[in-house]
Parts: structure tokens; C-alpha cells; sequence
């Protein structure tokens, strides 16, 4: 079997070409936005918000609405929700995000439980099911993408100095705590976009791990962007066709792929890898120990 | 709360900044800033000096706008800080994130952002400004460098053109000469001369007293309230520094004026440090509450 036929063989099934698409498309949102998911610290953030969507994809569920509905109203109000609880400085702010994450996972968990199917659907919620993904999903997955891409490049390069220096942001009169809501909110957009290809338990890492591989690789954010979102890609296709293959289960098979490529990174990456480092480091030791 | 701000025109006739009987406080009883007084006219090089967590930084973001003032009024060129974007902070060098993607050249152009405006892009004369500011603090051939590869001092060079690039008129350098050896101190003063004379108004907070009165014509000593206010002879003499360091600094009068000894070596158990005054205890305390 040729290299050609191994690739084109599975899209002959329509929803391995529907699979595709939105693979690709996750890959990218997700990397671009969790550039500044990264840069900003938000890791936990992004997570809690993932998890907390989980209500309102049960009560769309329940209701027999679209999934991606009920996450996205409930995203946005999480989002928000936790914005405005660690705004008060009562509680330290990863304390406020935990008690709001699990709280309301326990309650998706609870709302999902008194469905007979309950362990099926449970499964697909948390860990997604991309090749599930209909027409209708794909347009929706398509749609709010590109709506985040679009936001993103629009307020670049607010969203730069509010990330690299909030105080200045303060000084240029931007509108700095719309900003840090937008962002919020582009992330339960970017976790709804991506709640059918991963679900919700792995999204953490569709956010960050081709962000921080692409962030030890460059020191410009336009490039990092750029590789992020080539290496999340990358990673959900090939993760995509190893799931074909190998018969594992896709959302797993392509954060594998990518933290794969991230622990390349890690180590053999040019410059800042470690094994350039150590080989700098001995180079160095080589050097003065003659004199 | 609008969204987005207009920004107030400046009258002219009116000081640069006028603090009236600014009070800051906190969560706690104590104020941060206490009754504070202060005019500064266009052009002038001031140096605000006082132990850790006198109000340095309060009074600085109280200026800036990133606080507001519990009693009393700031004005900048005779209106509220809220309306303008011709005050520039040099944060200081530990506040920066030294691992953050982005180029000297990327940084500077942060200055410009503001006068850009809403979904439009840096056009050629916002990129040669960048390059002139850059080129004015002598750091041009760094435009292209992670802003992580530099040194301290060109650190502050770099954040001195980002103010020159947002055409500011107003420039707070919070700790500048911190950590910086003598050459790279002396570059910063130079260029904080030379915009002076370009009419640009300048304070810097620092807790080095001596490097304070060797460079800046007017010292303001803060310990949350205004102590002193004038020519370092003026200020520094003995009953304001014991009014500000207490027991912690000792003056000797000596031929080349009063020198200054300040005793460091219990605070917190970190090695003395060379620049005088910092105190542990309620400044300490102080300060830590401004950091948030």
C-alpha cells in the first residue's frame, strides 16, 4: 500500500472527510488562542472552563437541542462567572476557579446520571467523538472558528500589550477589562468548537501543548502563532489516521501526537533544547577546563 | 464605564502633574499615601526617593490612574488621569516577563498602540517613529532582538524609547538604576537630560539616596506622607532622613556634603544590599499590599 492510498484510502468514508476537516480546523483555533492561553498563565483557566461546560451540554442533551448550544451559553456565563468571582479579591483566584469547575462538572455528572445511556454519553462528552461529527456540527465547528480566528487578528495587537504588560494597556486607555472578558469568552468559543473532535476532559491539552512547543521553538508571537497552529493541525490529523489504523480512540491518539511532538521539542529543539543546552554546557566546561 | 476612552486635551499654563492632599488607602487602617501635596512642572527632573513601601509605587499608580485617589485630586496638565495617553511607565525590571515572544522592535511599537487605534495595523511613520525613538536611546541595532537577550540596562533604554514612541509627556521610571553597573547607569541618565530638554517631564522612583542627589536637581522624600521637598541639600538633612528612615540610616556630615549610611543588615536576612534605605518591618508590610 502506497503512502498515497494509506492517506486517501479512509476519506472514502464520508465522515473520516467530515472528521478531517474539523480536525484541522480545532487544531488551528485552539493553538492560536492558546498562544495566549500560554503566554498569560491561564492553563488552569482553560481547563476549569472545559470542564464547567459540561451542565450545559447535559441539559441541551436532555432537551434534545444541539450540543454545542448549550455549551456555548454556558461557556460564555461560566467564563464571565469566574471573571467576575475573582475580580473581588475574597478568594485567592485558583481557589474561586476550582470551586466553580468542579462544582459544576458534579453537577453535569449528576444531570447526566439519570439517563439509561449514561456511561456512552458520558464517554463521548468527555473524550469527544470526531467521527460523529455531522454537516451541521462541521458548519457550526467552521463558523464560530473562524468568527474566534477573525477576533483574534482584529485585536492583536491589544490583546499583545494587554498580555505583555497590563499596566501599559492601563496607561494607552485601552479597554482593558473588555479585552480580558473577550478573551475569556473566545475560550469558551474556541472549548465549544472543540468539544465534538477532543471533548472535555483533553482539551487542556489542544490548547496548550502545540502553543508551548511552538513557544520554545520561536521568539516572535506572530511565528508562534503561525507554528502552533501548523503543529495542532499536524497533530489532530495524524492523531485522526492512527485512530483509523491502530483502532484507538481519536481525541487520546491526537493529544498524543502532540505532546509527542512537544517532548521533541522539548528535548532536541534547536537552541533551546535540552540537549543542545547540555552539549553547550559540556562544550563550555571542555573550553575552560584546559586553561 | 465607557469602553473606550477619548482623550483629554491639554491645557496649557497648568503644571505637568499637581497632586492636592492625595490619601490613598488600602484594606488596612494605615494609608498607603497620606495627605500628599505635590507640583511638578513642565521639563522637570524629579526623583522620588523614600524606604520601601513609602507610597513610591502608590503614588505612582495614583498618577498613572491605576488607583484612585481615596481623598484628593490628580491633575495632569490640568485634567483627570483617566484621559490621557501621553504618560509613559517604565515598569520595573523584574515586573517583564523576559521569556515573552516578542523582538525590541515589538516592544517600542507597544507605545504606538494607542494612537493606532481600534483594528488598524501600524503603518510605515508608526514603524520609522519606532526605529527614530529606538536610534535616540542608542539601541537601533538591537531592533530585531528578543527583548529577553538584553541586559538590564539596555532593558530600560528599550522601555525609554517605547515611551518616546507613544509621544509621552509625562515619564515614571519606577527603580531604573536598580542592579545596573555605573556605565549603564550613567547611559540612563544621560538620556533622561536629553529628554528633558525635549520638555519632557520626569520622575523616578528610587531607594538609592546617594545616586539621587548626585543626578536630579529636585528630590521629593515620601514615607507616606511628603517629608521633604526640593534641592537634595534641602532635603537631605538629618531630621528628615530620621523622619523617613528612623533609626535606620545614619548621616555623616563630611566635606562633599552629608554622607549617608543606611543599616541594612537585618532585614529579612538578604545579603545587604548596595543602594540605601530598605527597611524591613511595617514598610515592608506596606509594600507588599501595593504589589497587588
Amino acid at each position: 500500500m502506497t503512502l498515497w492510498h494509506w492517506l486517501a484510502d479512509p476519506l472514502a468514508y464520508p465522515f473520516m472527510g467530515r472528521a478531517l476537516l474539523a480536525s484541522v480546523m480545532v487544531g488551528v483555533v485552539c493553538s492560536v488562542l492558546g498562544t495566549y492561553i500560554v503566554l498569560q498563565g491561564m492553563a488552569f483557566f482553560g481547563d476549569a472552563l472545559a470542564h464547567a461546560i459540561l451542565p450545559g451540554v447535559v441539559v441541551a442533551f436532555l432537551l434534545g437541542w444541539p450540543l454545542e448550544v448549550g455549551a456555548l451559553v454556558f461557556g460564555v456565563l461560566t467564563a464571565i462567572g469566574i471573571g467576575l468571582l475573582s475580580e473581588r479579591e475574597e478568594i485567592k483566584e485558583d481557589t474561586a476557579i476550582g470551586i466553580v469547575f468542579a462544582g459544576s462538572f458534579a453537577l453535569g455528572v449528576a444531570l447526566l446520571s439519570t439517563v439509561r445511556s449514561y456511561a456512552t454519553d458520558l464517554t463521548h462528552i468527555l473524550f469527544g467523538d470526531v467521527l460523529g461529527v455531522s454537516n451541521g456540527d462541521l458548519a457550526l465547528i467552521f463558523g464560530l472558528g473562524l468568527l474566534v480566528l477573525v477576533t483574534v487578528f482584529a485585536f492583536y495587537k491589544e490583546f499583545l500589550v494587554l498580555t505583555f504588560d497590563p499596566m501599559l494597556a492601563m496607561v494607552l486607555r485601552l479597554p482593558a477589562r473588555f479585552l480580558r472578558y473577550l478573551l475569556l469568552v473566545l475560550l469558551a468559543v474556541t472549548i465549544v468548537v472543540s468539544l465534538q473532535t477532543v471533548g472535555v476532559a483533553l482539551m487542556l491539552a489542544m490548547l496548550i501543548t502545540p502553543a508551548t512547543a511552538a513557544f520554545l521553538l520561536t521568539r516572535r508571537l506572530p511565528v508562534m502563532m503561525g507554528m502552533a497552529a501548523l503543529i495542532g493541525a499536524f497533530s489532530n490529523v495524524t492523531g485522526l489516521y492512527l485512530s483509523y489504523y491502530v483502532n484507538v480512540a481519536s481525541g487520546p491518539a491526537m493529544v498524543l501526537v502532540a505532546t509527542a511532538i512537544f517532548l521533541l521539542v522539548y528535548f532536541l529543539g534547536p537552541d533551546r533544547g535540552l540537549v543542545w543546552q547540555w552539549r553547550r554546557h559540556r562544550g563550555r566546561q571542555r573550553v575552560v577546563a584546559p586553561r | 464605564m465607557p469602553i473606550f476612552h477619548a482623550h483629554a486635551p491639554h491645557r496649557t499654563g497648568v503644571p505637568a502633574l499637581e497632586l492636592e492632599r492625595v490619601t490613598v488607602h488600602y484594606r488596612s487602617d494605615v494609608p498607603a499615601l497620606e495627605d500628599v501635596s505635590l507640583r511638578v512642572e513642565r521639563g522637570e527632573l524629579v526623583a522620588i526617593v523614600g524606604p520601601n513601601g513609602a507610597g513610591k509605587s502608590t503614588l505612582f499608580k495614583v498618577i498613572v490612574g491605576a488607583v484612585k485617589p481615596t481623598r484628593g485630586a490628580v491633575r495632569i496638565y490640568g485634567s483627570q488621569p483617566g484621559g490621557h495617553i501621553c504618560i509613559s511607565y517604565v515598569p520595573q525590571r523584574s515586573q517583564i516577563d523576559r521569556r515573552f515572544p516578542v523582538t525590541v522592535a515589538d516592544v517600542v511599537m507597544m507605545g504606538r498602540v494607542g494612537k493606532i487605534g481600534l483594528f488598524r495595523w501600524p503603518s510605515r511613520q508608526d514603524w520609522e517613529l519606532v526605529h527614530r525613538a529606538l536610534a535616540q536611546v542608542g539601541m537601533e541595532t538591537f531592533a530585531d532582538r528578543p527583548i529577553g537577550e538584553l541586559s538590564g540596562g539596555q532593558q530600560q533604554r528599550v522601555f525609554l524609547a517605547r515611551a518616546l514612541a507613544q509621544e509621552a509627556e509625562l515619564i515614571l521610571l519606577d527603580e531604573p538604576l536598580t542592579g545596573l553597573d555605573m556605565p549603564s547607569q550613567r547611559a540612563i541618565m544621560t538620556i533622561l537630560a536629553r529628554l528633558r530638554e525635549q520638555g519632557i517631564t520626569i520622575l523616578v522612583a528610587t531607594h538609592d539616596l546617594n545616586l539621587a542627589a548626585d543626578h536630579f536637581p529636585r528630590m521629593v522624600l515620601l514615607n507616606r506622607r511628603l517629608i521633604a521637598d526640593g534641592s537634595p541639600e534641602e532635603v537631605l538633612t538629618p531630621e528628615h532622613l530620621a523622619q523617613a528612615y528612623g533609626g535606620h540610616l545614619h548621616v555623616l556630615p563630611t566635606e562633599s556634603g552629608a554622607l549617608i549610611l543606611a543599616d541594612t543588615c537585618c532585614s529579612h536576612g538578604e545579603p545587604p544590599p548596595l543602594p540605601l534605605g530598605r527597611d524591613g518591618g511595617a514598610g515592608a508590610d506596606a509594600s507588599r499590599r501595593e504589589e497587588r
